[in-house]
């Protein structure tokens, strides 16, 4: 079972509907004991960073303790960029600090948000972008982004005037900028490894 | 680089596709939620559902519209259509919406911008701008309201830069002068507005033939091109736009 953590913003249930989609036993909860007992974690995202951290509120710490207990985590968006330590959007705001690196505006040379479908280039040691060749279009929708100053952390890049992190990936922990139940055929095939990882680790 | 985007947008009325009955064989053509997952099937990168009725009563009908378009269509959708509140965007996001479009309530209010993009993100909010060309200030074009009944002293390339500086995501920038004539896009409009923006600019109203979308692109500078009769009406499928746009240099995701 993966738990889709419910903190009471955006569209948390077209991240839902994608893994009942492809066949996943999917839970919206923020229950530590459905945290705890989850094969995975799935956290979702869209609404600005201080105000979805505010609301994961009191789930936040059960959200920290699985993953650094090993537990497998998707961060999807906003929910991507709640892994990183800080954010300054609208205000500074502390992340949950599972990656080191800070969350920093598109530059304004750019379009933002970057908003659309862009070829991500997706390098063979990830296994959350197993099985789809070497690049593939996913839809992006944001206005900021993760810098990563982790040298544990592999990533994957889309050319946004800028190598853009499209997708981090720290031992249990991934995180995509882009959204996977948006992304058409390829998004879900993202999906359906991230519920292959967590299945093997059961 | 992003690739350009090709957008299907539904008219709904009384939970029906008002644009387009009659065509690639569906059984049930006029049903948003099959020709929803229609479009996502065949390649379209965004659909735009528009509420054209907006009253209470079919208010319920979308927001259930709108949860089972989102257990079949697995890319972004925007959903407007008198659209007035903070509530009401957060039920439509929460419905399975990726964004929800304002138009009439942003130009009585245009606080509900700022408000909806700090609450949702930016990228959630649509600034749809209803636009017809000045008959006194030639070179330029009033904002619309009430589903474009009703025109206003507000210019549009003035309203489009504020909605931008309030916190909107992208325009959504409908011709209608264009509009349903299939005689091309009105890209000295898209032009103008894109100019002067730095958010996407979806061009909207006039589309009719391929060469309309690459000049949506290249001369008016949009980022996005919607269209319902020519798709609605089965002249060509999102595979022949989007092929045809490549082949003329664009980056598409095909």
């Amino acid at each position: 079972m993966i738990v889709v953590i419910d903190y009471n913003v955006g569209n948390v249930q077209s991240v839902c509907n994608a893994l009942q989609h492809i066949g996943c036993d999917a839970e919206l909860s923020r229950d530590p004991a459905r945290i705890e007992k989850a094969a995975g974690l799935v956290l979702p995202g869209v609404a600005a960073f201080g105000y979805a951290m505010d609301a994961l509120g009191d789930a936040a710490g059960p959200v920290q303790q699985a993953a650094r207990a090993g537990k497998p985590i998707l961060g999807i968006c906003v929910g991507h960029q709640l892994l990183f330590d800080e954010s300054c959007e609208y205000g500074p705001h502390q992340g949950l600090g599972l990656v080191r690196g800070q969350v920093v505006p598109v530059p304004p040379e750019q379009t933002v948000p970057h908003m659309g479908w862009n070829l991500v280039e997706l390098p063979p040691d990830m296994d959350l972008l197993a099985g789809l060749g070497p690049a593939k279009h996913f839809y992006f929708a944001h206005s900021f982004h993760g810098r990563v100053q982790d040298e544990q952390v592999r990533i994957a890049c889309t050319d946004y005037g800028f190598p853009l992190v499209a997708s981090i990936q720290k031992g249990n922990i991934y995180g995509v900028q882009f959204h996977p139940e948006k992304s058409g055929p390829q998004g879900l095939q993202v999906l359906r490894n991230f519920h292959e990882i967590c299945r093997r680790r059961v | 680089m992003l690739t350009k985007r090709i957008i299907p947008c539904l008219d709904v009325k009384d939970n029906r596709v008002v644009k387009g009955v009659n065509f690639l064989n569906l059984r049930d053509a006029g049903d948003p939620v099959e020709l929803g997952a229609r479009y996502s099937d065949t390649g379209a990168d965004e659909l735009v559902f528009l509420d054209i009725t907006a009253t209470i009563r079919s208010r319920k009908t979308i927001v259930d519209m709108i949860r089972r378009v989102a257990q079949n269509v697995f890319i972004p959708f925007t959903v407007g259509g008198g659209v007035r509140t903070i509530e009401q965007i957060d039920k439509l996001l929460r419905s399975g919406a990726e964004k929800a479009s304002v138009n009439t309530a942003a130009v009585q209010n245009p606080n509900l911008i700022a408000e909806a993009s700090r609450r949702f993100g930016n990228q959630c909010v649509v600034l749809a701008i209803d636009a017809r060309r000045s008959k006194t200030h030639p070179g330029h074009w009033q904002v619309c309201v009430k589903a474009g009944s009703e025109p206003t002293d507000i210019d549009v390339v003035e309203w489009a830069v504020r909605g931008e500086q309030l916190g909107a995501g992208e325009i959504l920038l409908t011709s209608m002068d264009a509009d349903g004539t299939k005689a091309g896009y009105d890209n000295e409009l898209n032009k103008a507005v894109s100019d002067a923006v730095n958010i996407p600019v979806i061009a909207s109203g006039g589309a009719g033939t391929l060469d309309h979308l690459y000049d949506a692109v290249v001369v008016g500078g949009a980022d996005a091109v919607l269209m319902a009769s020519i798709t609605h009406f089965g002249n060509y499928t999102i595979r022949q736009m989007k092929q045809y746009l490549r082949d003329r240099g664009l980056p598409m995701n095909l």
